[in-house]
């Protein structure tokens, strides 16, 4: 969600999900065939899938801010160009993917043996799902810290509420953004990971769970990372719950009715800035 | 300064040798889902031939292709009085108003006789399914993307409702028919420009007050929640399956006794009269108050607001007029095929119609048609005579492709309108 604190949307942000997906996928399908490895061979699988998930995320991320994105910047294009240019990237990695790694979706090579550790009031809680809590609160502690502490995140920050200003007090703003993709890349290559080890891969893998973050981000309030957490949170409770009173087939409409709602109402988030209009 | 020069080519190189190599992967066949690499290898290591010369591999191949466009590139860069020469021919041919009429009226007999000159059945069907009616559907997005500036991932919704609403009319829905009774499929056609615009002014008033990129998000999600809804409601809508008794076009007016049948031709003619009064209808917008208003929020919405435009207002009415004309896209398009199905309305199809308006020229009338008429027929050449390995999934690769290539080197299309052309000069000589 390091997208919010630039301004501006990637659409593209689905494919590097689904980049990451494939990279951790083939990686671990390499290195482990058809067995079912245990105990510390799988831990160590996990985290090779994961870096393998962000390294490919991140890297596809910085070149895709190169290719579809700077030259539109060096320009001066107006807004509509860029979300142009990035619906057309993301379309190609897209069909490109689906050309040469299949239409149809594999599922997982398991790293681990999936199952319930323990439960809370009779609710089973598997081993995915404590590998999901961990992964995501180191990489929101870490965030978190790099983007309110460090100088790099400082510069973010500060390309993010005037560029101009920011690149006269000596804030180089093309490093800083390339930085920006590749952090939010290797977010979302993780994350693309972490869903395919549930889901499996598939092309189009990066559709709803893009739509779904982006409605998270902005139920949360954009550019505001504990926001966008608060976000995830309330829309994935809103969302189980909701399984319970509509047709499973409306679980997609019940995101995108949150998000207009949100929109409507309360434009800035649960823990937002001002948002709506440009500054 | 030498090694800047070094560095400088082997930056170029570099970049020649990426593109290519890209150009062969993406031409190249298909993987396979269970080895991964088999289509990258592929695509590099095939024996193809050069030329008709000798055979070698694709990658070299393709290297060579990449070296010979470079060359050509350069070559017209350096003679400069070739692009000025283009220039000034291309300033007296649009200036020229002679010269215009006899142009247009040239292609406007042309578009009349195409029928007696096609006589092939694919091509015939093609007019009017993917050609008319994506002109249609161009038009409309025209308006909404290029005149106001806002950017609508969800086109293909109003799309869905002018189908729908012709079904819904004519009584092909389960769900009983409007008005009571199984009307001509000529009346369906105000209703269900009426039901799109509607839905314009329904989904415009909540999210046009948004920005761009989150009108863009919001109207995708639009676009995936209309086929969900047609999908599954199916009391509604025939779910998945749709509905196939959609009745043809006809007319019975007093001795006059026509009915439009299973040949496309009539079709074209019926559509060509819309495309007509349709380019006319938003030409005049276009110079029209309404017109400028737009003009005025897209380049810059709160100067717009300061002299007194309300650009909700206007976005709205945008949205309303556009979805008029995919309304009407919608009632060809069911009349014609006899049949309404969720499947034709997908995200797909709302990029496709997005890279008509890109190609040809946001806001540019003529531009946007030329670019449905374009596109459109080199996606129907690929889908009737496919080159080698072509599968027909992989022209959604190129659309993606073909709009990032666009927004870099040809923002305003490849036949700007006049307007956007005084607003794109300066950047486009400052890039050089």
């Amino acid at each position: 969600m390091v997208y919010g604190v630039l301004r501006l949307i990637n659409f593209a942000h689905s494919e590097i999900f689904m980049i990451g997906g494939f990279a951790g996928f083939f990686v671990l399908k390499y290195s482990i065939g058809d067995s079912t490895p245990s105990g510390f061979s799988s831990v160590l699988l996990v985290i090779v899938g994961i870096l393998a998930g962000g390294i490919a995320g991140s890297l596809s991320a910085v070149v895709l801010e190169r290719v579809a994105y700077r030259p539109l910047r060096k320009r001066g294009a107006p807004k509509i160009a860029y979300l142009i240019s990035a619906i057309g990237a993301s379309y190609f990695l897209i069909n490109i993917a689906a050309k040469e790694f299949g239409r149809i979706g594999q599922s997982m090579v398991q790293p681990y043996t999936d199952h319930a550790v323990f439960t809370i009031f009779g609710a089973p809680v598997q081993m995915y799902t404590i590998l999901i809590l961990i992964v995501a609160s180191l990489m929101f502690f870490a965030l978190d810290r790099i983007v309110n502490v460090t100088k790099l995140g400082r510069g973010i920050r500060a390309v993010a509420q005037d560029s101009e200003t920011a690149s006269l007090m000596g804030v180089n703003i093309d490093k800083t953004i390339a930085v920006t993709f590749f952090l939010g890349g290797f977010l979302g290559g993780v994350a693309g990971f972490l869903y395919a080890l549930n889901f499996g891969v598939l092309y189009s893998m990066g559709f709803t769970p893009a739509l779904k973050a982006f409605t998270a981000a902005v139920l949360g309030g954009i550019g505001n990372l504990r926001g966008a957490v608060l976000g995830g949170l309330t829309l994935g409770v809103v969302e189980s719950l909701s399984v319970s009173f509509v047709n499973p087939a409306f679980i997609d409409v019940v995101a995108f009715a949150i998000l207009i709602l949100v929109l409507l109402f309360r434009p800035t988030g649960i823990l937002g800035e001002r948002l709506g209009r440009d500054a | 300064m030498d090694s800047l020069n070094v560095k400088k080519f082997l930056k170029f190189a570099g970049v020649l040798v990426i593109l290519s190599e890209l150009a062969a992967v993406v031409t190249g066949p298909p993987g396979n889902p269970t080895h991964p690499w088999v289509g990258f290898k592929g695509s590099i290591a095939d024996p193809t031939s050069l030329l008709g010369l000798f055979t070698t591999s694709r990658g070299i191949v393709f290297l060579v292709y990449g070296v010979l466009v470079a060359l050509i590139g350069y070559l017209l860069k350096t003679k400069n009085k070739f692009v000025i020469k283009s220039q000034e021919l291309q300033r007296t041919v649009s200036s020229n108003k002679a010269f215009r009429i006899v142009f247009f009226s040239a292609l406007g007999v042309l578009v009349v006789l195409l029928p007696t000159i096609v006589k092939d059945a694919f091509w015939q069907n093609a007019m009017v399914s993917q050609i008319a009616i994506f002109v249609l559907l161009a038009l409309g997005l025209n308006v909404v993307t290029g005149f106001a500036g806002l950017l609508d991932l969800g086109f293909v919704a109003f799309y869905a409702v002018g189908a729908y609403a012709t079904a819904w009319c004519t009584g092909a829905l389960p769900l009983p028919a409007l008005f009571g009774m199984h009307l001509n499929t000529f009346y369906a056609i105000p209703v269900a420009i009426a039901l799109a615009m509607v839905s314009g002014v329904i989904l415009g008033i909540p999210t046009l007050r948004l920005r761009g990129d989150y009108l863009a998000i919001v109207t995708l999600g639009f676009g995936e929640i209309i086929t969900v809804f047609a999908n599954n409601l199916n009391g509604v809508t025939g779910g998945a399956m749709g509905t196939a008794q959609v009745p043809h076009f006809s007319i019975h007016l007093g001795p006059i006794k026509y009915n439009w049948g299973i040949p496309p031709v009539p079709y074209y003619y019926l559509t060509i009269v819309f495309v007509g009064i349709f380019m006319i209808a938003f030409s005049l917008l276009e110079h029209s108050r309404v017109g400028r208003a737009w003009t005025a929020i897209r380049e810059d919405e709160v100067a717009a607001e300061s002299v007194g435009i309300n650009p909700l207002k206007y976005k709205v009415l945008a949205f309303a007029i556009g979805a008029a004309s995919a309304g009407f896209a919608g009632v060809m398009t069911a009349a014609q095929t006899n049949y309404v199905s969720p499947a034709t309305f997908t995200l797909g199809l709302s990029i496709n119609v997005l890279v008509l308006v890109i190609f040809g020229g946001m806001g540019s009338i003529i531009g946007v048609v030329f670019g449905a008429v374009v596109i459109q027929t080199v996606t129907m050449y690929l889908i009737h005579n496919p080159p080698a390995g072509y599968q027909p999934q992989d022209l959604y690769m190129y659309i993606g492709l073909l709009l990032v290539v666009m927004m870099i080197f040809r923002p305003a299309g490849m036949i700007p309108s006049r307007r956007r052309t005084r607003t794109h000069a300066p950047s486009a000589s400052g890039q050089e």
